[in-house]
């Protein structure tokens, strides 16, 4: 009896929420719900394994460009260069690994690096100079650009053959170690949660979010499941010539950047410090937070993910082109960051959001595709889904605000 | 009365020719509550600055507690347990109360945020200022009533052990009902043995809630009299006109 007074009573105040304009991840999640029942009802390559799997790979550049994006759109600020500086950095990966024979292993750190200086540049014009990031980055977009065309050279492509950086985007983990490396997270999950729980209940703090955490929970990891089985399924066409199986290893590459952002923003004092900024930047100096610093590290982590972006760029494409990163990928991605539900106007979202609307985007883009609708519709739904999900989130500020 | 916890001495601020602060005396004394009244330009928010550091006085001593001190920047404020809430209050409505009354001071268990030890901190805070209005410490700052917020920022202020509370026109946004309840805080602030310094425009307020009252007038002040010594009549004159019949030798 008092249990379903608590699971009412946290439902009530769950709606009661969304009511008043918090609705954070609802529309993507139900738009995604969406357009899956559409494309899986109008074609049968839709929902098969093979095209899921396709799928993850297709979305995971333009999501981790999106994660990053995710802390500098939280300041109420953007990142316009950020697919150029994903490109800049993959160059750097190719050149250093092709023709300057350094191992993966250290080409890497040093292209993340690099993004992270490109990242402190932007960061100090925008909060030191105090020139709109709009501006700036908009100079570096091109900047970069050129940058980009100067490395690589015009009209040409460098090939990339390092087995490692390969294999994030084309090799997949064991079906062993794919259900090792679910249940490993999955376990991670729960018990982190339930610690939390733990700690709350001994400082004498209660809560009814219990019962609701379960729910969650339990979809989540059923979630997990469903799709590492669907993974593990036979895939190729030709199993006797290659077998394709398990969970691409992009996937926990995102896993662990996903991980990391969000203890960064919702356990440590600087993720508490970059909401406060986006909130109430005044506020925020007032209680003697450096807020200088906190954009320019924003920035900076901004730059560092889309070199990670980069490299997974690279590795889809078997080689860097001065193209990588350009046209529509930044675009695509500042799309996906707001689809899944982060704030334009600062103060407002999550990375797991990004990845929310990653999927959204990757999915519009191959479900079309599928059915052979022209690119120019592709870009026009696209389009309509951001500017859906941007009213949403305009009307929840208004929500919000009349209280 | 009682050695004042906070007083200071023949304060003078200039802002390049004007002279703002002319000879300033203030006292404020533990357990009470001064209120400090004066037109618009009388030099109210500029004596408030230079106590919360972030003016520095050209002349002028400072006593805390009966010891000489300097007060160079906000945070030797803070330091003395000098607490400052500000009109607008300056909250972040994206975050909620607990982190709102944190910010920028953490407590942490190793990196991470110890949120647990917050909550429960937060929430003796608010226990100790008899407020029960609020749902729940996790809600965000955005939903609350203008009186709530003014609540939360002035648990902020006081979160700290602090001994000194400074409120800049607490009750000015507020309708009559969210006014009394502040008030009523105010009150109880005091009452914890806390020297409250209240700004106001409205001497109805100020009556209520005041044991003292400071006038200014045009830079300097006029009196600081007991509030069962006057009528809100005389204040009005200091107000005004810098001085008052009820009040013997209080001008200079």
């Amino acid at each position: 009896m008092s249990e379903q007074i608590t699971i009412e009573k946290s439902l009530r105040d769950w709606a009661s929420r969304v009511k008043a304009g918090q609705v954070g991840a609802l529309p993507a999640i139900l738009g995604l719900l969406v357009l899956c029942i559409a494309f899986s009802s109008q074609s049968n390559v839709f929902l098969t394994p093979g095209n899921f799997a396709n799928l993850l790979t297709q979305a995971a550049a333009i999501t981790v460009i999106a994660m990053g994006l995710v802390f500098v759109l939280l300041l109420g600020e953007i990142d316009l260069s950020a697919g150029y500086a994903a490109g800049v950095c993959g160059a750097i990966l190719v050149i250093m690994i092709t023709e300057m024979d350094y191992a993966w292993y250290v080409a890497l750190p040093a292209s993340i690096l690099i993004g992270v200086v490109l990242g402190a540049f932007i960061g100090y014009l925008v909060a030191q100079l105090r020139i709109p990031s709009f501006v700036v980055t908009l100079a570096t977009f091109l900047a970069f650009q050129g940058l980009l065309l100067l490395l690589v050279s015009e009209g040409g492509t460098i090939r990339i053959e390092d087995p490692t950086i390969l294999a994030v985007q084309n090799k997949n983990l064991p079906v062993a170690a794919s259900w090792i490396f679910f249940s490993l997270t999955a376990g991670a999950y729960v018990l982190s949660g339930l610690w939390k729980f733990a700690r709350r209940r001994k400082a004498g703090l209660v809560d009814n979010l219990f019962k609701f955490w379960l729910i969650k929970t339990a979809m989540l990891v059923s979630l997990g499941g469903l799709a590492t089985l669907a993974l593990t399924v036979e895939r190729s066409n030709n199993p006797d010539l290659v077998s394709l199986r398990g969970i691409p290893y992009v996937v926990p590459v995102i896993l662990v950047l996903l991980v990391g952002a969000t203890f960064v923003l919702t356990r440590t004092s600087f993720g508490l410090h970059l909401y406060a900024v986006g909130g109430n930047a005044e506020a925020a100096r007032r209680a003697g937070i450096n807020v200088r610093m906190v954009r320019i590290s924003a920035f900076m982590i901004c730059s560092g993910f889309a070199a990670v972006a980069g490299m997974i760029f690279v590795s889809r494409a078997n080689s860097i082109s001065p193209t990588t990163g350009g046209s529509s990928t930044l675009l695509y991605a500042v799309g996906a960051a707001v689809i899944g539900g982060t704030s334009l106007f600062g103060g407002k979202g999550k990375v797991s959001d990004a990845i929310l609307g990653g999927l959204v985007v990757a999915v519009i883009d191959n479900g079309m595709a599928l059915l052979g609708y022209p690119a120019g519709i592709k870009f026009m739904v696209t389009g309509g889904v951001l500017l859906l999900s941007a009213s949403i989130d305009a009307f929840s500020r208004r929500g919000a605000t009349a209280t | 009365m009682a050695t004042p916890i906070l007083s200071l001495r023949q304060v003078n601020k200039s802002f390049g020719p004007v002279h703002v602060l002319k000879d300033v005396n203030f006292d404020a004394y533990a357990g009470k509550v001064t209120a400090l009244v004066g037109d618009n330009g009388a030099g109210k928010s500029t004596l408030i600055k230079c106590i919360a550091g972030i003016y520095t006085p050209e002349t002028g001593e400072f006593l805390f507690e009966g010891n000489k001190v300097t007060i160079a920047g906000p945070r030797d404020a803070t330091a003395l347990g000098i607490e400052i809430v500000y009109q607008d209050l300056a909250l972040c409505d994206n975050l909620d109360i607990v982190h709102n009354m944190f910010l920028g001071r953490e407590e942490k268990s190793g990196v991470t945020l110890n949120e647990s030890h917050m909550e429960s901190l937060a929430k003796k805070t608010l226990d100790g200022l008899s407020v029960r209005t609020v749902k729940s410490i996790r809600q965000k700052v955005a939903s609350l009533s203008g009186g709530q917020r003014q609540t939360v920022a002035i648990a902020r202020a006081v979160l700290w052990n602090s001994k000194v509370v400074i409120l800049d026109e607490p009750t000015a946004a507020l309708g009559v009902a969210q006014t009394e309840q502040v008030l009523k805080l105010v009150r109880q602030l005091a009452d914890n043995g806390l020297a409250v310094i209240v700004i106001s425009h409205n001497l109805n307020d100020v009556f209520q809630v005041a044991d003292n009252i400071a006038a200014m007038y045009l830079g300097t002040m006029a009196a600081q009299v007991d509030k069962k010594s006057v009528s809100p009549g005389d204040v009005v004159k200091l107000i005004t006109t810098g001085k008052s019949e009820a009040v013997s030798g209080a001008t200079k």
